[in-house]
């Protein structure tokens, strides 16, 4: 399952090296503060875990990062540079593949027209350049299997496989052309426990590739199999930004519950 | 197409491959947009062959093609714009406004045809980057763009020709420079043994092959089906969006500069007030043709089957002895059916089928 991340993985990378480096930023859309002050960085081989309630901040936080949507306050790095991104190419570009809560397929598209969407193979250059639609056919059954998922027919449309398998060609294809920097949107909240095990499986394998990995989730178990690293979001800002070493799992589920929120909620519960 | 499915997996794969399931010839080829039209289009020639007697002779059939030409022509732009999500109810006028500014640019200049022709060009391209631009901008629903285009324009094509030339109609443009290669070009023919081959019948095939090459063998088709099936994942995996889509508005001005261009140099004059109601030919072309109105479906064959049903009903009414008039309800049951068929393909193709 590894050989698909160590030969994409960009070979430049360096454990512990910071890819994206965040320092207070913020996002607001028009008078709405989406996002506050966060200072977050992506190591190259850890998994950074951002946990968070809906309506937390999490969707904002990646979209800055995937070029969705810039961000307006603060300085994002990227390999040391500052950066905002204007689109999604730009993002891409630096290596940066994110893999979208809404599973971001075109449901009526083949199987293998998705894989390859936006990074088409060509035989030479030109808006002319036809497809190499043997190859690419062969390379997206190939890293599919890879994942231990065998589609009926690569010439079916996305929208006839299962939410679990199009989340899986969804990771396959960020896995494939994303070699430095991984962002996985809630990947295993759709997914069975079975098809949950294959995606952390797969985010360990990219973190021990050398990738960095953001993982979002609202699952602290899932994110604790995985993380290297911490950030619990509520409205907008940091509530909790620890280390592995620093932190429990009982701690992690007990912020995500509410925290303190909710230890003083059970006093009031308790003494009425 | 299934011999890579077929090859045995590599070893480091899981050994599944009993699981793979090679779809049956019947499956694939429902899920094929333009198998309704073409069932539909072999139906209505028998059934012209059966009751119009002067439909049964090449000559009748090649008239037929160049009717179909006309319309077919621009359908293929419309039914790639339909393919990438977007509609053009301009594409209609836009014919005629080519052929007017082409025809009172150069007589009332005096000047060379060619120049007038170029310019023209030039201007549906910018009405086709206006279209596309506003649609992009203001994300306003291209229906209500176009439809403020086509006014638009219908009112500046009779408004303008009467302030010109005093008249809703042009001068007659064939004495003049240019005219010569001009008609070679867009409105000439050529016979074959008994039959008279109208040169629009090539440019349309041209056109089909093109579009069906660019649609399924390049990544701009792979975008235009994807811009048009779900945008926001398109943008997301990097794939220029606006574009994507400003390109195939102007692809449609493009076409509809083209056939205006065969309108005015086949009868050397043009009327201020024509093509307005062609734009609905088109979009039925497309959509008889096996195209989803929501985008993200169809093929430049089907569009094409689609023009020949249009061309073929039009003048086999007239060939069976028929009143004309009733051309236009026949038109209405034909997108009724497909788009009824359309949904039930639609259906079938997004359902899980195997497994």
């Amino acid at each position: 399952m590894t050989d698909t991340l160590s030969e994409h993985a960009d070979h430049e990378l360096h454990d512990g090296e910071p890819l994206i480096e965040m320092s207070n930023v913020g996002k607001a859309y028009g008078a709405i503060r989406a996002l506050k002050g966060i200072n977050l960085t992506v190591h190259a081989g850890e998994v950074t875990c951002v946990l968070g309630d809906n309506g937390a901040g999490k969707s904002t936080l990646i979209k800055i990062m995937s070029g969705l949507h810039p961000h307006n306050e603060g300085v994002m790095k990227v390999d040391g540079k500052e950066m905002t991104f204007g689109s999604p190419r730009e993002s891409l570009e630096h290596g940066i593949a994110t893999v979208y809560q809404d599973l971001a397929v075109v449901s009526l598209m083949e199987v293998w027209r998705n894989f390859f969407l936006g990074s088409e193979l060509t035989s030479g250059r030109g808006p002319l350049a036809t497809l190499r639609i043997a190859e690419m056919k062969r390379i997206a059954d190939e890293e599919l299997r890879k994942m231990g998922i065998v589609v009926k027919d690569i010439d079916q449309p996305i929208g006839t496989l299962s939410g679990g398998q199009r989340q899986c060609v969804a990771i396959a294809r960020a896995v494939y052309f994303g070699a430095r920097v991984l962002i996985l949107d809630e990947p295993t909240a759709a997914l069975g426990v079975k098809q949950s095990g294959v995606v952390l499986k797969y985010t360990a394998a990219a973190r021990s590739a050398g990738l960095g990995v953001v993982f979002i989730t609202h699952n602290p178990h899932h994110a604790y199999l995985v993380g290297n690293q911490f950030v619990i979001l509520k409205l907008g800002e940091a509530v909790l930004d620890k280390k592995r070493a620093d932190v429990t799992l009982d701690e992690l589920t007990r912020q995500m519950a509410g925290g303190d929120e909710l230890t003083e909620l059970s006093h009031e519960l308790l003494n009425s | 197409m299934s011999q890579t499915t077929k090859t045995p997996p590599p070893s480091a794969a899981p050994t599944e491959a009993s699981n793979r399931v090679t779809l049956g010839w019947s499956n694939r080829l429902l899920a094929r947009p333009e198998v309704g039209a073409l069932v539909a289009a072999v139906v209505i020639l028998i059934f012209f062959l059966i009751v119009a007697p002067a439909f049964r002779s090449p000559a009748s059939f090649f008239t037929v093609l160049y009717a179909s030409s006309t319309i077919g022509i621009v359908a293929v732009g419309v039914g790639m714009l339909m393919i990438g999500g977007e509609f053009d109810l301009s594409a209609g006028v836009i014919v005629t406004t080519a052929a007017l500014f082409n025809a009172m640019f150069c007589y009332q200049l005096g000047i060379n045809l060619w120049v007038g022709a170029i310019l023209s060009l030039v201007f549906c391209l910018a009405i086709g980057f206006v279209n596309g631009y506003l649609v992009m901008r203001t994300g306003i629903p291209s229906f209500l763009i176009t439809l403020g285009t086509f006014f638009v324009l219908q009112g500046a094509n009779l408004g303008v020709t009467k302030l010109v030339t005093g008249s809703v109609s042009t001068p007659n443009i064939n004495q003049m420079d240019g005219y010569q290669t001009l008609k070679a070009i867009f409105s000439s023919s050529f016979r074959i043994g008994s039959v008279t081959v109208e040169i629009t019948v090539i440019w349309w095939l041209l056109f089909v092959a093109f579009s069906a090459f660019i649609l399924q063998r390049t990544k701009i088709g792979n975008w235009i089906y994807a811009v048009g099936g779900n945008a926001d994942s398109a943008r997301a995996v990097g794939v220029p969006v606006r574009a994507v889509k400003i390109g195939l508005f102007m692809t449609v001005s493009f076409l509809g500069w083209f056939i205006g261009m065969h309108t005015l140099y086949k009868f050397d004059t043009v009327q201020a007030g024509n093509g307005i109601g062609n734009e609905f030919l088109y979009i039925i072309a497309a959509v008889v043709g096996g195209t989803l109105l929501t985008g993200g479906f169809g093929n430049a064959v089907g569009v094409a089957i689609g023009a020949f049903i249009f061309g073929m009903t039009s003048l086999c009414i007239v060939y069976a002895g028929w009143d004309p008039n009733w051309f236009r309800a026949f038109l209405g049951v034909m997108l009724l059916l497909a788009v009824m068929v359309n949904l039930y393909v639609k259906t079938l193709s997004t359902t899980r089928k195997v497994g």
